[in-house]
Order: structure tokens, then C-alpha cells, then sequence
């Protein structure tokens, strides 16, 4: 529940549609009094990709997770695709909180992928990739069915659709995973340390998948992970995040190679060490 | 991207039957087949009357007479009868009603879920005897309303262990993992598709193994109503025999053995429905 609602915010705020694919605004996040986002502004335009670096605990992943609406922000405004996710607009403007309605149906233009994939281990893969399909977005199950194999195909599984993620290793789960995010075809896909849980020679099957994701080009992408190579590789843009507030802001190129702040060269130091 | 290849080829894969439709399956249709045949067959055919008695009498040194054993299996058999028909017929009360009980306490309103919670925790927390005998006087102080000793007995029994299992059920529900709410949330699953397709599936076979133990439970319970009731179950014959020949030792022996004869192959049963439902944790 929203339960701070920020004051209402002059309607030029907010009104800019088709600006930012997400816009966060002030955002505020703390867990009794570990504050994890601290006034968090962020844009991230259509179609960018961009990779959140930080250490463990820096909110990098609750930035995700409350876009997500896994978690409610205390204060602040979120929008997506233009619209506000949190609050509806009245019409001279003004912001109040929204009901889960209007939450549903800005969130139905964000997808999400797990750390440990999250599954739903009493489905075989394809049905995991077709639920969504046929009980949210009213497709036949045959529809369903064909796009859930088209998926599958892409993800380079086909031949394991009728097994349960029992049955799949870590890197086939997550994969199954991406597809199944895929399958409700969102404009922002967040990955949340996709490949964090894989054994270390199952990576690279992850990455590889969510480079052809890039490569489409059309899906805006905000992925938290400490594959640095993979980061250096697909992002637009980098962003370093400690103590809930953005450090720096760049190019993999400027972040990576020639960070300006200490404690980004601190963290990189310590990630490149092993 | 090119053209998914025909569905079919895909679903008569080699693992393929697995996942099936449950329907489909003979070896999940049969049993489901036999199950609501047996509920048919209880819930219409009434238990066969008639007094509980032998005229068969043994010697009064003898401490056991097989031949009065003998003659004493057909009445507590219709008195078995008579209590594993409304123990079953009780369970399926339980196993529904648990459930509704367990999701209207998680409801997210208060005005819901504390009667819920005062439901349970009174019914749970008073002796089911005290029960019996409050529901027959409740039952003859409305107008309108007779029910049968039976009747008052499926009834109050369902109820009675529909608490206990609402309490599993809420123990499964808090047993699917945070991540598999997060993953609907994330597919924009509304409630009612993440209740009926994520939530339950995962839950019900965590509480297979409680829900199989208080059905034991409550044929032991059943008995209770007996005395109280006026219920002809398998206790009611072995005592009324006993009033009738003074002969306890076997009719006793013989009404435990019954209970035996229907709790090991609903235990067994149990077991094998576990076993069917069951998938790998990831």
C-alpha cells in the first residue's frame, strides 16, 4: 500500500507523456530505518538498456522491485510508458493514490526475471510460459501454446517443454524464466541478478539469451548484475548505486573503465579481483 | 524467428503424458472415478438396519469363544459401516470447508477474518462431545429443522475437524514460497488465477499427509457420538452387545480390528495420493 502519498505535484510534472520509458521522482524507500532508496531520481528512455552496478545491500535491487510493485515506495512517483503507476491524475492534474486496478494495469507493461527464477515447479515449462498468456491476456490456449514453443525455440529449449523445472538445470530454469516473462511481451523487462544463482559454467547459456534480447533492441532493459563483461557488452548505460542514491551515471566506457568516484573504484576493484 | 513447429510434435514428446490433462490419464481418471463412486454410493445408500445381537452363547469360562467372535461380524460390521460412511461423509465437509475457513482468516479484512479466527479457535478449542450434544439441542430448538443422529454427527463432525484443517491448509498456503507470489505479481496474475493455479496446487499436497492423519483422527472421534447421539457406529453394537451377553473381550477385539480394516487402507490411500501429487521442489 502507498501509504505516504506524496503532496500533489503540478500537472507540467507530470504530464509529459511519452517521454520516459520509467521515471522515478523522489523516490523513498526504507525498511524501518535502513533507508534503501534516498530521493531516487531516475530517467531511462525507450529502448535503453541499462546495467545497475553496486554493493550488496545498496538498493540497486529494490529499485527493481518497486518498479515491479513488489515492493511499495514510501514516497515519491514512478511512472511508466508516461503513466503514473502508483497514482492516478485527476483532472486538473492532481495525484492521488491508486487503486489496485490501475496498479494492474500499468504494471501489465513490465515484466520480470529472478534471481532463483521462480518458476512454478508444479507446471512443466510450457505451461509456465503459456499461463500468463491465456489468464491475462485472454489468448486460446492454442495461441498460447504457439507462442510458448516459439519462446521455447528462441531460448534454444524446445525439445524440454513438457519437462518440470524439477527436471531443467539452473541455466535451462532460467531461461524458461525469460520466456516466460517474454510471453506477456512488456515494454521494460527487469532482470534482477538473472545469472547470481547459476553455477559458473551455466552463465554464459543466460547471458547469451539476453544478448539476442538486446540485440532486438525494442525492449527497455534495466538488469542488476555483477557480470561486469556482459554489462561492458550489451549496456547503454551504467549506473553505480550505493546507499540508496545513484554515485555515478555513464557509459560502461566512463564507468567502467575510468570511474571518478572512489567508492565505484573500490567496488570494482573488489569485483575484478576474482 | 521462424514458425514454431506444429503443436503436436511438441506434446507427444518423449516425456510427454506427463503432462497431460488429468482426464486423459487412466491412471488418475480411474481412481477419481472410483472416489465419487464410493461418495455416491455413501451418501444414498443409508447403513443396513437391525438389532445388534447374537444367538450364539459362549461359555462363561471361556475367555474367548470363536465361535460367538463369529457370530458377532455381521452386526459390528453394519455398525462399522455405519461409522466409517459418516466419517467419510464428514471429511468431505472437512476438507472443503478447511479451506474456505483457512482463506477467509488470511482475508485482507479485519471484519472477515476475526470471526473467522473466533470460529476456529472456539471450535478447536471445546470437546467435540460438548459439541454433539449443543448441535442436537440447537437442532430441536428450531422449528422446521430434524435432523437425524447421522446427520447431526457428518455435521458436527465435519465442522469440527474443518477448523483443524483449515489450520493445515494455512500452513501449506504459508508454505509456497514469497517468490512464487512475487513471480504472479510479476506476470500480473490477478488473485483469484494466482489463488487457483499457484497458490493452492503448491499447497494442498504440504498438507496431504495432515489432512490424511485427522482423517484417522476422525473415525476415532466418530464413535464419541454414539452414546450421546443414539448413532448405531461400530462402539454403539460392540457395547450393546456386551449388554446383551455380558461378553466384552471380543466384541471390543473385533471393533478395534474394524477400525484397523478402514484407517490402514485410508492411511495407504493417503500415502499413494501423496506420492501421485507430489513434484520436485526447485
Amino acid at each position: 500500500m502507498p501509504t505516504n502519498a506524496p503532496e500533489p505535484q503540478p500537472a507540467s510534472e507530470v504530464s509529459d507523456k511519452g517521454a520516459a520509458a520509467v521515471r522515478f521522482r523522489g523516490v523513498h524507500k526504507a525498511f524501518g530505518d535502513n533507508v534503501v532508496l534516498r530521493d531516487l531520481d531516475l530517467n531511462v528512455e525507450p529502448g535503453e538498456r541499462v546495467v545497475i552496478i553496486g554493493p550488496s545491500g545498496s538498493g540497486k535491487t529494490t529499485i527493481l522491485r518497486v518498479l515491479m510493485t513488489l515492493e511499495r515506495p514510501d514516497g515519491g512517483t514512478i511512472t511508466v510508458g508516461g503513466r503514473h503507476l502508483y497514482h492516478e491524475e485527476g483532472r486538473d492534474g492532481s495525484l492521488r493514490p491508486a487503486g489496485e486496478k490501475h496498479i494492474r494495469s500499468v504494471r501489465s507493461d513490465i515484466g520480470m526475471v529472478f534471481q532463483h527464477f521462480n518458476l512454478f515447479p508444479h507446471m512443466s515449462a510450457l505451461e509456465n510460459i503459456m499461463l500468463a498468456p491465456v489468464q491475462v491476456h485472454g489468448k486460446s490456449k492454442s495461441e498460447a501454446r504457439a507462442l510458448g514453443l516459439e519462446l521455447l525455440e528462441k531460448v534454444g529449449l524446445a525439445e524440454h517443454a513438457n519437462h518440470t523445472p524439477g527436471e531443467l538445470s539452473g541455466g535451462q530454469k532460467q531461461r524458461v524464466a525469460i520466456a516466460r516473462s517474454l510471453a506477456t511481451d512488456p515494454a521494460v523487462m527487469l532482470f534482477d541478478e538473472v545469472t547470481s544463482a547459476l553455477d559458473p559454467e551455466l552463465v554464459g547459456e543466460v547471458l547469451s539469451v539476453l544478448r539476442d534480447i538486446a540485440e532486438e533492441g525494442s525492449t527497455t532493459m534495466l538488469l542488476v548484475t555483477h557480470e561486469m563483461g556482459f554489462a561492458r557488452e550489451v549496456a547503454d548505460r551504467v549506473l553505480m548505486f550505493d546507499q540508496g542514491q545513484i554515485l555515478e551515471d555513464g557509459t560502461p566506457e566512463e564507468i567502467l573503465r575510468n570511474p571518478q568516484e572512489q567508492r565505484t573504484k573500490d567496488f570494482l576493484g573488489a569485483v575484478f579481483e576474482h | 524467428m521462424t514458425a514454431a513447429p506444429p503443436s503436436t510434435s511438441i506434446s507427444e514428446a518423449p516425456a510427454g503424458g506427463r503432462h497431460r490433462r488429468w482426464y486423459r490419464d487412466p491412471g488418475r481418471l480411474v481412481p477419481v472415478l472410483l472416489v465419487l463412486l464410493g461418495f455416491a454410493v455413501l451418501a444414498s445408500v443409508e447403513a443396513p438396519r437391525g438389532r445388534f445381537r447374537t444367538d450364539v452363547i459362549a461359555g462363561r469360562d471361556e475367555a474367548f469363544s470363536f465361535e460367538f467372535a463369529v457370530s458377532i461380524i455381521a452386526p459390528l460390521g453394519r455398525g462399522l459401516y455405519t461409522t466409517a460412511r459418516a466419517t467419510v461423509l464428514a471429511f468431505t465437509i472437512t476438507l472443503v470447508l478447511g479451506l474456505v475457513l483457512a482463506l477467509l482468516r488470511r482475508s485482507g479484512s479485519r471484519l472477515v477474518r476475526w470471526p473467522a479466527a473466533f470460529v476456529i479457535e472456539f471450535i478447536r478449542s471445546t470437546p467435540i462431545l460438548v459439541q454433539f450434544i449443543f448441535f442436537q439441542q440447537l437442532v430441536r430448538a428450531i422449528d422446521g429443522v430434524s435432523l437425524g443422529a447421522v446427520q447431526i454427527l457428518i455435521l458436527v463432525l465435519g465442522v469440527h475437524y474443518a477448523t483443524y484443517a483449515s489450520e493445515a491448509y494455512r500452513a501449506g498456503i504459508d508454505s509456497v514460497p514469497k517468490g512464487q507470489w512475487e513471480a504472479a505479481i510479476a506476470l500480473n496474475l490477478s488473485p483469484l488465477t494466482t489463488w487457483t493455479r499457484i497458490v493452492i496446487p503448491q499447497a494442498v499436497p504440504n498438507v496431504l499427509p495432515t489432512l490424511g492423519n485427522y482423517l484417522v483422527a476422525a473415525l476415532k472421534d466418530a464413535p464419541i457420538a454414539g452414546p450421546v447421539l443414539g448413532v448405531p457406529g461400530i462402539l454403539f453394537a460392540a457395547t450393546a452387545i456386551r449388554g446383551d451377553t455380558f461378553r466384552q473381550v471380543e466384541p471390543f477385539l473385533l471393533a478395534g480390528a474394524g477400525f484397523l480394516l478402514v484407517s490402514l487402507p485410508a492411511a495407504w490411500l493417503v500415502r499413494r495420493l501423496e506420492a501421485r501429487v507430489a513434484y520436485e521442489r526447485t
